[in-house]
Formats: structure tokens, sequence, C-alpha cells
């Protein structure tokens, strides 16, 4: 599995997306930081990218990987390898390679902006751990898109709205199903919703930094607990971690099972 | 002429009375004068008493003479939770330099570590009170001075706690550089007019920090609230100026830097809230100017409910709030013009340093969640992010008139 992941790692980070995606991070937070003369504002812009593309880009290369390297994966098919070893050590090198270049592309210009003394450090290890978090579980998700579907167009096109469903669809959902149910006790069902999708609950860490004043504002009880201590943390990071792993048990289980 | 006779007399009066007859009288554990009480009881109007460094339990201490009250490196005065500790029964006291501790609680009667009974021109500067239910109990007096005064509490709950400094139909106060903490108020305010409260700090106390009733004409400046269930509550209240106070980390479900309520014709400025709940709370506001203030970090920078009129918003800056304005009406009655705006997204093509596009604070999501609470949970998220969009463009739920048409570009130094 080493081998492959090393092959595959050092394969993407000679690639163009890997330096495209690196320079788009690093342009972006450096002129975030430029205008904004202000590392919390610019690290809230930047949550508010990362929110959003790291998911897109997560789905979209995974599954253009997966489909370019078929013939390869085919080859290794062959010889005396885990099937497991093959697949996981694909998705690592991806993974890596892209939280690598994410966390560089933001870290440089932020280190020279002296963040490490700074106190928004937390704030900005969160960005870091969401971004890299949310690149793992979109990866495993479009790998099993990908292994499910043979035909590329179809894989491409569920991806797309894999996305569009968690980043967006998702909350106007969340939001219709809360403005119906207005009448009913809804604390409890409003933070399940949310770990159910990973996005938000990337944005309930994200909360729990920037807006805790706000939130502290609501009256609900299970929202205060959630919220006001350590509890939403865990939590939020346990379902992310769960996030990861189920998907990738998915493609893993399902990679073995599939007749190629 | 008379006017300036009059003065003169009063002047020379003044300047003759302590040479002519004012006594010193020492009270310690060693001294002829062995008791507080036996001091009073000896004293006459003018005289000064200065108490020893040691431990007095006496009960309740009652001062019917013009004296001057001074403590020597802080004598102890102790109420052994029972009882009132200092009854100021006469004018011109001045008490300096005291530690008064263990005032008891009691539901009936208002004791206070001191207490000053309709008298004027009292100086009660530079003392401790520790442990106390009510602090400085000021009941319709006027002229009198509250100064470096330390009052700390032990309020556990608002039932049984009483303020650390209480006024009540009073006037021309000046109350400055106190720090009151762990009370029900830290400075309450009712029928209090013409007065001047500067530089106190007040922090941890389970009510408001600063609490006017009834209270007109009044100023408070260069004070700090911090951490208090409510910040400053202004009721029922006229020409009120509010000026360089920070509101600090008041959180809370209920909890705001600063309430305003049936308040008219007072001014706002150069004040600082920062991480609170909500910064201001208005209702029935009118007519008020809130200029050079900063928000930043709060959940609601302001909340400007209906029932608030003709009031300004000038030269303020919005930064890092979570919302920036929120309220319950579909139409506005407020003005706002030249604030800056951290969200703002405009241009200024004319380089005058106003935005050319009017910003609308009120965003649809601050309604949403006004209505439904639990959709707080969706902040930031990008389907909000383009309900708020397609609302900024064609107004429904959000007042039309709300807007800043001159939003500034930079933030006010």
């Amino acid at each position: 599995m080493l081998k492959i992941f090393k092959y595959s790692f050092f394969d993407l980070i000679r690639s163009r997306w890997i330096y495209a995606y690196f320079s788009f991070y690093l342009i972006t937070a450096i002129s975030l930081l430029y205008i904004s003369n202000d590392l919390n504002r610019a690290i809230l812009s930047l949550m508010n990218i990362v929110i959003i593309l790291s998911p897109l880009i997560g789905t979209m290369f995974g599954v253009m990987y997966y489909y370019n390297s078929r013939e390869f994966v085919e080859l290794l098919l062959a010889q005396p390898v885990k099937r497991t070893a093959i697949f996981l050590g694909q998705y690592l090198g991806l993974t890596v390679s892209f939280s690598l270049s994410f966390g560089l592309g933001l870290g440089l210009p932020f280190l020279f902006n002296g963040i490490l003394g700074s106190e928004e450090i937390g704030n900005f290890l969160i960005l870091l751990l969401n971004g890299t978090l949310l690149t793992f579980i979109f990866t495993a998700i479009a790998f099993l898109i990908s292994l499910l579907n043979e035909n590329k167009i179809k894989g491409f096109g569920l991806a797309i709205i894999i996305w569009l469903f968690f980043a967006v669809i998702y909350d106007g959902l969340f939001l219709l199903s809360l403005v119906i149910f207005e009448d009913y006790p809804l604390d409890s069902f409003a933070l399940i919703a949310s770990i159910f999708n990973p996005i938000d609950l990337s944005r309930i860490f994200m909360m729990l930094q920037l807006d805790i004043s706000a939130l502290l504002g609501y009256t609900g009880a299970v929202f205060n607990k959630f919220l006001g201590t350590n509890m939403g943390i865990v939590v939020a990071l346990i379902s992310s971690l769960l996030w990861v792993f189920i998907p990738v048990k998915g493609f893993l289980h399902y990679s073995l099972k599939k007749d190629f | 002429m008379t006017r300036y006779m009059s003065i003169l007399l009063i002047g020379c009066f003044v300047l003759s009375a302590p040479l002519s007859m004012a006594d010193t009288l020492t009270i310690c554990q060693t001294c002829p004068v062995k008791t507080i009480k036996q001091g009073l009881d000896k004293s006459k109007d003018g005289d000064v008493v200065i108490v020893k460094p040691g431990f007095y339990q006496e009960g309740n201490l009652n001062i019917t003479k013009q004296i001057t009250f001074l403590g020597e490196d802080f004598p102890v005065i102790d109420g052994n939770n029972n009882n009132e500790v200092l009854t100021i029964n006469a004018d011109s006291v001045v008490v300096r330099g005291f530690l008064i501790q263990n005032v008891g609680t009691n539901y009936l009667e208002d004791r206070a570590g001191i207490n000053i009974n309709e008298r004027d021109y009292c100086i009660i500067e530079n003392n401790k009170l520790i442990n106390t239910f009510f602090g400085i109990y000021l009941k319709n007096v006027s002229d009198c001075i509250v100064r470096d005064n330390l009052i700390q509490g032990k309020a556990i709950e608002e039932i049984s706690s009483g303020n650390a400094i209480h006024a009540w139909k009073s006037k021309n106060l000046i109350i400055e550089n106190n720090l009151a903490e762990k009370h029900r108020d830290g400075i309450y305010l009712e029928f209090v007019d013409n007065s001047v409260i500067s530089g106190n700090t007040s922090r941890d106390n389970l009510r408001y920090g600063l609490h006017f009733m009834f209270s007109n004409h009044d100023q408070y400046r260069e004070n700090i609230f911090l951490n208090n269930g409510a910040g400053v509550a202004v009721m029922f209240s006229r020409n009120i100026e509010m000026i360089q106070n920070r509101f600090e980390k008041n959180w809370g479900a209920s909890s705001y830097g600063l309430l305003l309520k049936e308040i008219y014709d007072g001014k706002i400025e150069h004040n600082t809230f920062l991480s609170n709940t909500i910064g201001i709370y208005a209702e029935g506001a009118n007519r008020l100017n809130f200029n050079y203030n900063d928000f930043e970090k709060n959940g609601w920078a302001l909340k400007i409910l209906g029932s608030c009129m003709d009031n300004k918003f000038e030269y303020n800056n919005f930064i890092s709030n979570t919302f920036d304005l929120s309220t319950n009406s579909s139409r506005n009655y407020n003005e706002y013009i030249h604030n800056y705006w951290g969200d703002y997204t405009g241009y200024d093509l004319d380089k005058d340093g106003f935005g050319d596009v009017p910003y609308r604070p009120v965003k649809l999501f601050s309604y949403i969640v006004s209505k439904v609470d639990p959709s707080i949970i969706l902040l930031r998220s990008l389907f909000i992010d383009i309900l708020n969009f397609a609302e900024k463009v064609t107004p429904v739920f959000t007042p039309e008139s709300l807007k800043d048409v001159e939003p500034l570009m930079k933030p006010v130094k």
C-alpha cells in the first residue's frame, strides 16, 4: 500500500492541478490579507471559500483521478496486490497531496503575516482542519461514486449533484423544515440534521470560533449545552471523522466485490 | 451686588468655622476614646474624627453631626452579618478610608454598608466595602460625591441581593472611579437627576452594570461594564448622555451591552461594544444620536425595534458582527448614514470616501432567525448567502427604506 501511496503521491505533486490548487489558495490568502489587513477577517473570508471549494475540488478531482488512472488500476489488479491496498493507496495519495498544497497555500502567507504569535492561531488551525477534513470526506465520496459508475458522464454528473446537495440543497430543505415545524421544539432536530451534512459540520466548527456571542443569544437548553461547552467541538470532530471513515469503508468494501 | 456680598459672607463663615471650633478626636484601642460609638457621641459639628487601625464591631453606627470621619490604614468596621453598618443622618459628612464589611442580608429593609439618609453634601471616598448587601445607599440626597470606592458583594441570586451603589430620588451626584462587583446592579439610579457617573468599573453583577430608571439629565462616561448579566439598562429616562464607555462580554439569552427602553433625547457617543450577544437593544427609544461608536464581534450589533423613532446613527463602525442590525418592523423611522459596515461590498468610483451603492444592514437571515430561533445553526451557509443576496436585490421582508445611502469606505478613526 505504501508503495502505491508513494507512487500516486509523487505522481500527483508533479501534476499541474496541484500547482494550480496551491497557487489559487496562495493568491487568495495573500490578496485577502493584503486587502483586509486583519488576520481575523481574512480567516473568516477564507472559511467561507474553503467550505464551498474544498468539497467541490475534492469530489470533482476524485472522480477525475479515478477515471484517468483506471488503466493503471487494472494493470495493478493483475499483480498479486491486495485490492484494498491499491485503492487506499491511491486515495491517500490524492488526499494527502491536496491537503498539503492546501495547507501550504494558506500557511505560507499567514506565516509571513505572523500567525504564530497571534491569538488567531486557534481559528487558523480550525480552518486548516476544516479544509483537510472536507477534502478527505469528499474525495472518499468521489471514489465511491466512480467505483459504482462505469459511465464517466454519469459519475461526473452524480459528483456535481452530490456536491450541490450538501453545499446548498440540504440547507434549503433544512431551513424549510425548520420553518414548517416552527411550533415544535426543534433544538435536537437542528443539531442532528447538521451532523448529517459534513459541510454543516465544518460550519459549526467555524461558528463556535467566530460567532459565539450570537449563538449564546439563543435560549434553547440543548443548544446552549452543545454550543456553550466543549461538547460541541468534540461531537463535531467525532462526526467529521465518521464522515471520513464511512465512505472510505464503503469504497473499500465495494472495491472487493466489484468485477473489473 | 448683594449676590457677591452674600457669597463673600458665606465664604467667610465657611473659612472661619473650622478655625474657631473644630476639634480632632482620635479613636483607638489605647486612646481615651475606645469605641467609635463613644467618639461619635462626643463629637460635635465640624469635628474631625480619626479612627486608628483596628477591628470595630459595634452594631449600627449613626452619624448625626457634620463631621469628617477618617480611617487610618483602613480600620475594619464589621457588621457581623446582622445590621447596617454606617448610617449618616447629617449634612456635609465626609467618610474616607474605611474597610466596611459583612452587611447582613435582609428582605424587609435595605441594609447598606454606608447609608446616607435624606442629607446633602456628603463625600464618600476611598473606602472598601466587602461582603455587602447594599454597598452605598443614597436616599433622597443631593450634591453628594461617591468616588474611589471598592464595593464587592457576594450576590448569588437576584432576589436576595442588593446594589453596589444605590441612589434614589437624588440630584447633583458625582459617582466616579468606583469598582462595583458581584451585586445585583453595579450602580442603580432611580429618580436621579443632573448627575455624573464616570470612570467606574462595574463587573460580574447579576443584573445590570448600570441601571437608570426615571432619571433625567444625567451623564455617564468612561465607565467599563464587563461580564454583567446585561451591561447597562437605561429606562424611562430623558436627556442621558453616554460617552466613551466600554461594554464588553455581556453574554446570554437576554443579555445586552446597552438596553434602551422608553428613553428620549439622549446622546450615545464614542462607546465601544465588544463581544456582546446584543450590542444595543432599543425599544421605544426616540430622538437619540448614536455617533462614533465601535461595534465589534457582537452577535447582534443593534436590535432596534419598530417602536423606535427619529434616531440617528452616524459615523459608527460595524466590524465582524454576526448581524449588524435586526428589527421586527417592516418600516423604518430611523436614519442610518455615513457608517462603516464591515460587510459592505460596494465601490467608490468618485473617491469621495462614501460608497456609491447603498448598504442594507438588515439581512433576510436575521429576519428568519427572529422568527425561527434554531435556524441560527444555518449561519454562514451558502444557501443563506444566496437568500440574503436575493433579498438584497429586491427587499421583500426587510424594511425597504432602511439603508445607509452613503456608507463609509474606511472605518472611522
